[in-house]
């Protein structure tokens, strides 16, 4: 048998909503993990719940892209499709490598099952796999023969078909089945009859493979030998949240999230919810408004108040986020943007809320804008949201998506107490000479905070209009004429305390490519590929959009094309040609609602490149 | 708590107060500072947070901590108020069209969770910031701006509210009666969990004399009466009516006429958990019975700030992890 090396190697998973899918893919990023690879997962799935059995509306995915070398996006075509079932084979078809393996499950492909999922000869039978490895194997039979004298009920037994796939899997990839074994140690802890089972089926599914000497050649994907350091498999959510509790701890302020239940925010308020061991408060809302505005309430009594939505809840926030930069109140804001608009698609990745952060607001309502570029690295931009909306006392949105917030990669875990410094400018009682709530620092123009509880300290704020300094309600012209340039100007200035954009290639040349939040790691993939082939070419990503780093017109300046990519209708290019008439913008969108691949970027890349 | 010992000056802020001359809103806020130095909380304690309308100018004039949020959100601004700080005292000054229409969502809720704050609402019967419309209290039928031809809307009634969300304290009173107000403002505070206090508001330039039936002096002996815990139901000029219980429906009967005695009349028990005479009292309303006033309902249950806090404070003893770094360390890691 031969053992061919590989660099990378993308896997996917395919089933039933029901079919633990997730777990499979779960366990096999876990142990790639524990096996030293670089690692990303992005699972692909319905917004039903359980969706009729067999049918492709019901199938549900989990990819995961493991590499000896650095991963940077989730993968393109897969090299090895796991199909638990005729459906999950027919929809994952246009994403899998010429060539591929294939894992599947013989016993599912009968005439029901075919027909449920739209096959009119069974793929099994005719030349359609022709191109393909294809194991078939009886899973069905198999698990049930296995776990025959357990005396659990079949229903229980089916679910543990995906470990015989999974034993298969292993094998073919000469992994390490006692870490397979042991992740189903660890995830069924509290129930040993189900670990015994599991347990049975993937050594079964593993002797299948090796016994029957099915398959000729088998891979293995080498240890990422530029990873060192302690690590763990972390979602873009799970990483927001303890973001956003590491920036409280440092603040020393206590954290308060006020949310409601939405895709594919709710993660940030399930993950909080767990967290009292350490004084987090999460309030379960009666809607997106009280969220928000439960949260601004919190702030003004000296918390960090947050709260988590995705597009259609940030649009009910609307009038609350305006009162909170009326009030220059601290407030962090998370979207975790879905496709779009209205319901859209709950479950599925885009970008399109920007113009919304940037604008959605009734009267002149400047806020900061981040946006996270993978799903560690949420947890930075979520410290990074919490420090300045608490050191410069305005709302943050933070934009974040369904591919960084699902997906999942390996995260450096950091030093905590090397996180930098954040200090609110709060005062002390009894202010001499009374406390005013729009005296401003002259550097930054943020206003000092005062909390309920402090003595002499008593004041108001509110949504109307308020005087310069005193905080009064003033409805006078040129006070409102200075306010507005206030709190834009001190929205502004946060660009003298955020890092400059950073550049990959050259400074100038023909063609530079933009991207901003969660494409980064496609667009970064697509512009190494080029280097490598020799071409010239530039990109940079974007985590600072409002305001934009203070080096933006510099780094988008020099090229004769600067082609900006983003998953919506054109919203940040549109953005950047209004603040820079004089650059040459052109555009690259996907409104497919699913992340950008790396071969249709490098296909565009290299057009642009012919055509100039 | 504070030893400190204030007077209604210490509560006045240096805002010059714009309600139209004549507004009921007046007599509430003299009632509120009149009543605030009794409560026992010291003054940087204190925090009264608002929505949109007359009502809600109020913690302006306050000289406590305060929030003019926005339209119907006073009670969630309250809400992240007191769960995040618990050890605040917070008031909510809202009205008819803030609390019963925009913010009516938050309302039910605020009191199904049994949130310890005050709320005081200024039933006017009128949208009058937006100068006329009719809002969820105007009674049937009633024209205004925006009903030139009658209402055809049914009413809520506050109350009603209240008791099918389970609040735990709901308590009526008249801006026409300071000494009333004063005190209940006075309970209200006591109570631990959400009090709602009704007050029967005059909007002096859009809605005149809406409650002057209940009001008017020449009335008010015999269209109100003032409900005490462990008291007897007993009103009138001449003190001599009181309210019975006949089957599932209460009655109107006069002390010495029938043969009824004072021993008939119903005794107000305003702690019992069961809220259905409540909700009878709640409701009588004019030409058939007097209009209650006074703490109808104020029971115990568990305070969800309170249980916030015990959970939390459970769950600390509980936890080996102690900061975020504990955290980002447990569980499942590699070491590569």
């Amino acid at each position: 048998m031969n053992v061919v090396e590989v660099e990378k190697i993308v896997v996917k998973f395919a089933g039933d909503s029901g079919d633990g899918m997730q777990l499979s893919g779960t366990q096999f990023s876990d142990t790639s993990a524990i096996g030293g690879n670089d690692l990303l997962t992005f699972p692909d799935f319905p917004s039903e719940i359980r969706a009729p059995q067999g049918t492709l509306s019901g199938v549900s995915g989990y990819k995961v892209h493991i590499g000896e070398i650095d991963i940077y996006t989730s993968g393109g075509a897969a090299d090895i499709l796991v199909a638990m079932n005729p459906a999950a084979l027919k929809f994952n078809m246009h994403d899998l490598k010429s060539g591929a393996t294939i894992i599947l499950d013989s016993d599912i492909f009968e005439p029901k099952n075919l027909l449920k999922a739209g096959y009119e000869s069974n793929p099994l039978e005719d030349e359609s796999l022709s191109n393909y490895t294809v194991i078939a194997a009886p899973i069905t039979t198999m698990t049930r023969t296995i776990l025959k004298e357990t005396g659990l009920d079949t229903k229980t037994i089916d679910k543990s078909r995906n470990q015989f796939a999974s034993g298969i899997l292993f094998f073919l990839l000469n992994r390490n089945l006692d870490e397979g074994i042991k992740f189903l140690q660890q995830k069924f802890a509290k129930k040993p009859e189900l670990v015994k089972s599991n347990v049975n089926v993937i050594k079964g599914g593993w002797n299948y493979a090796y016994n029957l000497q099915l398959i000729h050649t088998t891979y293995r994907v080498n240890p990422n030998l530029n990873k060192k350091g302690k690590f763990r498999n972390i979602t873009g959510n799970i990483a927001t949240a303890w973001g956003l509790m590491a920036a409280a701890e440092k603040a020393n302020l206590p954290l308060f999230l006020g949310s409601y239940p939405i895709t594919p925010a709710t993660d940030i308020l399930q993950e909080l919810a767990k967290h009292k061991e350490l004084g987090v408060k999460t309030f379960q809302a009666e809607d997106e408004i009280a969220g928000v505005i439960s949260a601004i309430g919190a702030s003004y009594a000296g918390s960090l108040g947050v709260t988590s939505t995705s597009g259609p809840g940030l649009s009910l926030k609307s009038e609350a986020l305006g009162l909170a930069v009326m009030t220059e109140l601290p407030l962090v804001v998370v979207d975790v943007q879905r496709g779009g608009p209205s319901t859209g698609l709950p479950t599925k990745t885009e970008q399109s809320d920007l113009m919304q952060a940037l604008y959605g607001r009734n009267g002149e309502a400047p806020m900061i804008i981040l946006a996270a570029s993978s799903s560690s690295d949420c947890f930075d931009f979520a410290y990074e949201a919490a420090k300045l909306s608490l050191e410069h006392m305005t709302p943050v949105i933070l934009l974040t998506d369904s591919y960084l917030a699902n997906g999942s990669e390996l995260w450096s875990i950091p030093d905590i107490s090397k996180l930098p410094a954040i200090k609110p400018p709060l005062v002390k009682e009894n202010v001499e000479g009374g406390y005013q709530p729009y005296l401003r620092n002259p550097k930054n123009l943020v206003r000092n905070w005062a909390i309920p509880g402090q003595a002499g300290n008593q004041h108001r704020v509110g949504g109307l209009e308020k005087n310069d300094v005193s905080g009064s309600v003033s409805h006078d012209p040129l006070n409102h004429a200075k306010m507005v340039e206030l709190r834009a100007q001190k929205v502004e200035k946060v660009a003298d305390y955020i890092s400059k954009q950073t550049l990959n290639g050259p400074k100038s040349g023909k063609l530079l490519v933009v991207g901003w939040g969660s494409t980064k790691g496609a667009i970064f993939t697509a512009w190494n590929q080029l280097k490598n082939e020799g071409k010239i070419i530039s990109s940079t990503n974007f985590n600072y959009i409002m305001p934009l780093p203070s080096n933006t017109e510099e780094i988008l300046s020099g090229y004769d094309e600067v082609l900006v990519c983003e998953l919506n209708n054109g919203q940040f290019v549109n953005y950047l040609r209004a603040k820079f008439p004089k650059i040459h913008f052109t555009q690259y969108n996907k409104n497919e609602a699913q992340p950008f691949m790396v071969s249709e970027l490098v296909e565009k890349f290299n057009e642009t490149l012919e055509a100039l | 708590m504070t030893d400190t010992k204030y007077t209604r000056k210490d509560f006045v802020s240096d805002q010059e107060v714009k309600w139209c001359a004549g507004c009921g809103d007046y007599s509430i806020l003299a009632a509120v500072t009149n009543a605030l130095p009794e409560i026992g909380v010291d003054k940087k304690d204190i925090v009264f947070v608002s929505g949109i309308g007359c009502s809600s100018r109020f913690p302006y004039y306050v000289d406590t901590y305060g929030v003019h949020s926005l339209h119907g959100r006073a009670n969630p601004i309250a809400t992240g108020i007191k769960v995040s700080h618990p050890n605040l005292s917070v008031w909510i000054t809202t009205g008819d069209g803030d609390s019963m229409a925009i913010g009516g969502n938050h309302f039910i809720h605020l009191l199904r969770r049994n949130i310890d704050v005050n709320l005081i609402m200024f039933n006017n019967q009128i949208y009058g910031l937006t100068k006329g419309q009719y809002s969820p209290t105007t009674p049937l039928g009633q024209k205004t701006k925006t009903s030139p031809h009658g209402t055809i809307e049914h009413p809520f009634k506050p109350a009603e509210l209240v008791m099918g969300a389970e609040g735990t304290f709901y308590a009526r009173t008249v801006d026409t009666n300071p000494k009333m107000m004063k005190e209940i403002f006075i309970e209200a505070a006591k109570h631990n969990g959400a009090s709602v206090v009704e007050v029967l508001q005059n909007c002096v330039i859009f809605n005149n004399n809406t409650h002057h039936n209940i009001t008017d002096k020449e009335v008010r002996d015999d269209n109100q009466i003032y409900l005490h815990h462990g008291e007897k139901m007993i009103f009138g000029k001449d003190s001599n009516k009181g309210i019975v219980l006949e089957g599932l429906k209460l009655k109107v009967v006069t002390v010495g006429e029938n043969g009824v005695t004072e021993a008939d009349i119903l005794t107000h028990d305003a702690k019992d958990k069961d809220g259905t005479l409540h909700y009878l009292l709640s409701r009588m309303s004019l030409p058939d019975f007097p209009v209650a006033m006074g703490v109808i309902r104020s029971v115990d249950a568990a305070v969800y700030n309170e249980s916030l806090e015990a959970q939390i404070a459970e769950v600390k003893n509980l936890s080996k992890i102690k900061n975020v770094s504990d955290l980002v360390n447990s569980g499942e890691t590699f070491t590569l």
